[in-house]
């Protein structure tokens, strides 16, 4: 039976982990490859890298660390943030990227996610929505780290991505980023029924329930956390057998 | 040992790379004939669509000299439905060494597709799972795949049963990623490497 999926994902900035992880057995927290391996190790499912370098060594940079990360892991992972065309999609996947994920540039010319997936294939092609709510608008989709409402509605351009050629949508709430109150179980489900792709729910995650929650009442095929794995707050073994035990298909 | 990792333009070959260097072992990436007819074992990977992978190969005189090969074989992901007669991915002709037509999954609503994570093997019956227990799991990314027959060797099920992997005679091939599977992996590609 097909599991969900449980998706750890670390912040790079100059190929380097940031937002403090805080971890004991970790030589250097800082190190990306050290910090995936152990995650695989505890049984995380896929990895996500959210590049945040803002220089102009950044291209550099990524594809170095793409060649060590793949070099070591024996898991699938995903690579993010700011890329923006089919020569940057090209180089990562090249060095062993598996899949990647691609945002602003999308929403910017959405003719890309055609390019992407006809060159490369729907499979490793994923985009990134960010969403956030206000009772006026409903959900609407943000860009430029969160900067700049597009006035995108979030369930319409999910399918418009998927039919695009999306192999995977990573959805993420801004609105419950960071609260750990929960995933945004409203929008998952409603982007989740809109397209025939997997949702990757992230934003918010707090405790074992919230996954029970995201995959049992808005049929999200992965949830994606950073802090309360970095943090220790919640180790995945114990996080998988929490779900195990709610009935939900897990790899343990 | 010789080890021949074929070159056609054909999506992630570095992380099979990778997994071979992981395991001690030393391969060539290639399209030369020479190189890839004297070599111990090929492996064949393969991402994206087969309608291009099939042109790649054609450009390339790699669909005919493939299915001569004698040596062992294993085809990943697109590298085994590529071994089928015809795919339903753009209409295409296939290099007809195993007798199956690659079909698209149907989506519904508990059935995204592709197809895409980790899934359990069910009814192994070659040397390729020595070791590998009942759940088991592997990582899949497809969105077509190959019904069960005869040249069946292992199953997985979306919702219904396919070919998780197939054999014939030399031709070894797995659907999933074994490069990208972990533990379960490492060892499915340890065993072809005994062969």
């Amino acid at each position: 039976m097909l599991t969900k999926r449980i998706i750890p994902c670390l912040d790079v900035k100059d190929g380097r982990t940031v937002k403090g992880v805080r971890f004991e057995g970790l030589r250097d927290a800082g190190d990306p490859v050290a910090l995936a391996s152990r995650y695989a190790r505890e049984g995380a499912d896929e990895l996500v890298f959210l590049d945040i370098t803002a220089t102009n060594q950044k291209r550099q940079t990524l594809v170095a660390l793409v060649r060590d990360v793949a070099r070591e892991l024996d898991i699938p992972f995903t690579v993010g943030g700011g890329i923006g065309t089919v020569a940057d999609v090209e180089a990562l996947l090249l060095n062993g990227a598996d899949k990647v994920s691609i945002n602003s540039a999308a929403l910017h010319r959405p003719e890309l996610i055609d390019e992407l997936a006809r060159r490369f294939g729907s499979q490793c092609i994923v985009v990134a929505v960010d969403a956030r709510y206000t009772p006026e608008n409903g959900w609407q989709v943000y860009t430029r780290a969160g900067t700049h409402n597009t006035g995108y509605n979030a369930v319409a351009w999910s399918r418009e991505v998927a039919e695009r050629g999306a192999g995977e949508i990573l959805l993420t709430s801004m609105s419950n980023d960071g609260t750990k109150d929960g995933f945004a179980l409203d929008l998952t489900g409603a982007v989740s029924q809109a397209v025939s792709v997997p949702v990757v729910a992230s934003g918010g995650a707090g405790s074992k329930q919230d996954f029970t929650a995201v995959f049992q009442q808005a049929n999200a095929d992965a949830g994606l956390a950073a802090s309360i794995f970095h943090f220790g707050e919640i180790g995945i073994a114990e996080l998988k057998q929490h779900l195990r035990a709610d009935g939900i298909p897990v790899r343990l | 040992m010789e080890i021949a990792v074929i070159d056609y333009k054909g999506g992630n070959v570095q992380s099979v790379l990778f997994a071979l260097e992981r395991l001690g072992v030393q391969a060539t990436l290639t399209s030369d004939e020479e190189v890839i007819r004297r070599a111990d074992k090929i492996l064949f990977p393969g991402e994206g669509e087969a309608a291009s992978a099939m042109s790649e190969l054609r450009a390339q005189g790699l669909d005919r000299l493939l299915p001569t090969l004698t040596q062992p074989f294993l085809g990943i992901c697109l590298g085994m439905q590529l071994l089928g007669t015809h795919s339903e991915e753009n209409d295409t002709e296939l290099l007809n060494i195993l007798p199956f037509e690659v079909k698209r999954f149907p989506a519904d609503a508990q059935h995204k597709v592709p197809h895409m994570g980790w899934n359990t093997l069910q009814r192994l019956r070659s040397p390729l799972f020595d070791g590998l227990n009942a759940e088991d799991y592997v990582y899949f990314v497809h969105s077509y795949y190959a019904p069960v027959g005869d040249y069946t060797i292992a199953e997985a099920e979306y919702p219904a049963p396919f070919s998780a992997a197939v054999q014939h005679r030399n031709f070894y091939a797995v659907q999933f990623h074994t490069e990208k599977s972990g533990p379960v992996g490492t060892r499915i590609l340890e065993n072809f490497l005994k062969l």
